[in-house]
């Protein structure tokens, strides 16, 4: 049964967010025995509510209150409004997300140490190493059932991916298949298989796509040390004299403000809304926000260098059909400066329904050249691009001068500028792709700009010394003990790979670590 | 809610044909507009008749589809007649964003510009402005969102309660 806790209990755990970093440590912690209480800001939808339509999903699952842009992104003219595609809603955004599950590389844990000095990148190592992260991140795809692990069969490729691997095969690519994804190939952890619907990004109705919505939640919730409290957006976090956090205020579902003691707290809001939340915390004693000694809280903003190609072709491809993301191409994520670039990329397939193809392929535009591609729509394939993107202290969230939402709380700006290695990373994954598509006979390729944001990293980086950022290599924040973080933006780079099993995988280790603080008793 | 009358309108095709048309395919009736080919019609609340059947035009040449009927387009921007019906600065927004297009067309206004080129050269001139912005901007989802749309693109909408794809062509292509 889930537990149910009294807002003055001060001996619980509380999570702020419960996607893949907050559902995770919630269940992990109720495993062990933690009191633990999520505070989500959106509703609860079970995924039978789910909807196959891109635009009422969207309204269902989308955060969409305001957020303001800034700086030289094409998505702040395109999209001012609107910097990142994520959820709000029990889940957070592993409703949404497609399921790719990489772990990083090596070297992307020692950027610093081996790109060098990048101009204008605020490069720096991480405070841990892939053989530290090895055995969680096979915690991870152990409990995320993610394919090629664990003796699990990759999924069937569908139409999308037959077009990629032909061309791959051309360009004499040798890395290439369905991909490591958290989605069922075979039935198990009493969810269903993959059934190849095609509407992965709109919440998966089979159960098939792992979503700490129905397996952590749940399953912390069994152990009745767990409540989620949904429609509960946390506004400020709390804390005494001596600097420990207390607490945590939060608007309920009717608007009205309600303090949640707290032992501990953990926010995983996911970038954006994380560190809004710390800077918003300032008091007298920290004028500058919580945890923000180093004044990176916010900075360091990562999305991602990404871009997709579409092209058509003489003859139907229906990419729409089956999963959406189960196909990639490793050879391109390698790093190798005579690209031009440091840091490398992937190649992901994609494809998105009519609507959406119409809003995003390329925004803003119009006539003929826009129409006739859409007119083509079932001879279209697609991929993604998904590569490393350079830390940049100008990058960052910060509090709105004036504009505040219905609680009263600051805005959040997004300040964004691509770097130039960001801008050569592109280029190149443009040309690669519209070669590999002309080689299996493309008519027309679409070199397309990078969407808002679903990978939103590094606002609350992880840092060996305190001076350089927010946390430490477990997620507890430098400044004050009780206070962690636990989504992605700890991440102090941001790799080629796409993120969630590093930040599932960096929560179950955060557990640890908590539940071994807690016994010793020094937080 | 968008009144589209799928039935015969009331008048005749003669008579229809005298009141003159809207380019080749529309007709204005008092607050209505009518397809005689394609039998529907399209009433107006708060902009006029001409205004509407400007902007579905205006629809058709932002985003050109020759095998979309008009009738898709007039359902994409009936929203813009209810706007004006509530919001005073909208109507006028619509209004005179129109009036300046019937100006700069000159004699025989915007309809009465024959090539869609000769169109687009117009709209380009005015890209910028918040009309176009506002038509074009809300016209990407009204028009595409239509369910009835996609079938003519190819695209098959919603497939859980058809079990997905997996027995219905995931990986059916054929020519690789
Ligand atoms: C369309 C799409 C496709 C994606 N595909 C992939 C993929 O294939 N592979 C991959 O690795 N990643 C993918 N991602 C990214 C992935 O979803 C995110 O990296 C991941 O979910 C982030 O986890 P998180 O815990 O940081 O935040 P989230 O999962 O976003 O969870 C944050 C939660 O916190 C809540 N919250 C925020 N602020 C507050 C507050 N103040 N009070 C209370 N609650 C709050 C939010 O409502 C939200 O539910 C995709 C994302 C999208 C949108
Ligand atoms: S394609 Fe598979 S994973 Fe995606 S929504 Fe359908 S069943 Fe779920």
């Amino acid at each position: 049964m889930a537990a149910q806790f009294d807002l003055k209990n001060d001996g619980v755990v509380v999570i702020i967010g419960s996607g893949a970093g907050g559902g995770t440590l919630g269940n992990e912690l109720a495993q062990k025995g933690i009191d633990v209480v999520i505070l989500e800001a959106g509703a609860r939808h079970e995924y039978e509510d789910f909807i196959n339509d891109e635009w009422d999903s969207f309204t269902q699952l989308a955060w969409k209150d305001k957020r303001t842009t800034s700086g030289d992104w094409r998505v702040a003219k395109d999209f001012p409004n609107l910097p990142a595609w994520i959820v709000k809603s029990v889940g957070g955004s592993t409703t949404h997300w497609a399921g790719a599950s990489l772990r990083f590389q090596e070297h992307e844990f020692k950027t610093a140490t081996t790109y060098g000095k990048v101009k204008g990148a605020n490069l720096l190592d991480w405070p841990v190493t892939l053989t530290e992260m090895e055995p969680y991140y096979a915690k991870a795809e152990a409990k995320m059932g993610v394919t090629g692990t664990n003796n699990w069969p990759r999924l069937p490729g569908n139409n999308n991916f037959k077009v990629l691997k032909a061309g791959a095969d051309k360009l004499g690519y040798k890395e290439c298949h369905t991909g490591n994804m958290a989605i069922n190939s075979v039935e198990r952890d009493d969810r269903n298989s993959c059934q190849q619907t095609g509407f992965c990004f709109q919440g998966c109705k089979w159960g098939a796509k792992w979503s700490t919505l129905y397996t952590e939640i749940p399953k912390g919730e069994a152990t009745g040390h767990l409540e989620v409290r949904p429609n509960a957006m946390v506004i400020k976090i709390n804390h005494d004299a001596s600097g420990k956090v207390t607490g945590v205020v939060y608007a309920d579902k009717d608007g009205k403000l309600q303090e949640q003691k707290a032992r501990i707290v953990a926010v995983a809001g996911n970038s954006i809304e994380s560190p809004r939340l710390l800077l918003n915390s300032q008091s007298a004693k920290f004028p500058h926000g919580l945890a923000n000694s180093s004044g990176q809280v916010g900075k360091n903003y990562m999305r991602h260098t990404t871009g997709s190609v579409y092209a058509i072709f003489d003859k139907p491809v229906h990419m729409y059909r089956g999963t959406t993301m189960a196909g990639i191409i490793r050879d391109e994520a390698r790093h190798d400066p005579s690209r031009g670039f440091v840091g490398g990329y992937e190649f992901e397939t994609l494809s998105l329904g009519l609507p959406f193809m119409a809003a995003f392929l390329n925004p803003g535009g119009w006539g003929r050249s826009f129409t006739t591609a859409l007119d083509h729509y079932d001879h279209m394939a697609g991929l993604w691009i998904v590569g490393e993107d350079m830390p940049r202290e100008e990058n960052r969230i910060t509090l709105h001068a004036d504009e505040k939402d219905e609680h009263g709380m600051p805005i959040a700006d997004v300040h964004f500028d691509d770097h130039p290695n960001d801008t050569a990373m592109r280029n190149h994954a443009y040309k690669q792709a519209t070669a590999l598509y002309d080689a299996v006979g493309a008519t027309r390729t679409f070199p397309t700009p990078p969407y808002p944001s679903t990978h939103n990293l590094g606002t609350n980086r992880m840092s060996e010394k305190a001076e350089d950022g927010v946390v430490n290599k477990h997620g507890q924040t430098h400044d004050i003990k009780n206070l962690f973080v636990s989504d992605g933006s700890q991440f102090t780079t941001g790799a080629a790979e796409n993120p969630t099993l590093t930040i599932v995988s960096l929560a179950i280790r955060q557990a640890d670590y908590i539940a071994a603080q807690m016994s010793a008793k020094t937080i | 809610m968008v009144t589209i009358y799928e039935r015969k309108p009331g008048l005749s095709r003669r008579e229809l044909l005298k009141r003159g048309g809207v380019g080749a395919l529309l007709v204005i009736s008092g607050s209505a507009i009518i397809s005689p080919e394609h039998a529907w019609g399209l009433e107006t609340s708060a902009l006029k008749p001409e205004t509407m059947a400007t902007l579905i035009q205006l629809a058709r040449d932002i985003y050109p589809h020759d095998q979309v009927p008009d009738k898709y387009y007039a359902i994409a921007v009936k929203g813009h007649d209810e706007m004006a019906a509530k919001d005073p600065a909208h109507k006028e927004l619509i209004e005179k964003g129109i009036a300046e297009l019937d100006k700069k067309a000159g004699k025989g206004g915007y309809r009465g510009l024959g090539w869609e080129e000769q169109r687009v050269a117009l709209l380009t001139e005015i890209e910028k402005t918040p009309f176009f912005q506002a038509v074009r901007g809300g016209l990407v989802v009204s028009l595409y969102n239509q369910k009835e749309v996609w079938p003519i693109f190819g695209y098959e909408g919603e497939s859980y309660s058809k079990g997905g794809y997996i027995a219905r062509g995931f990986n059916d292509i054929e020519w690789l």
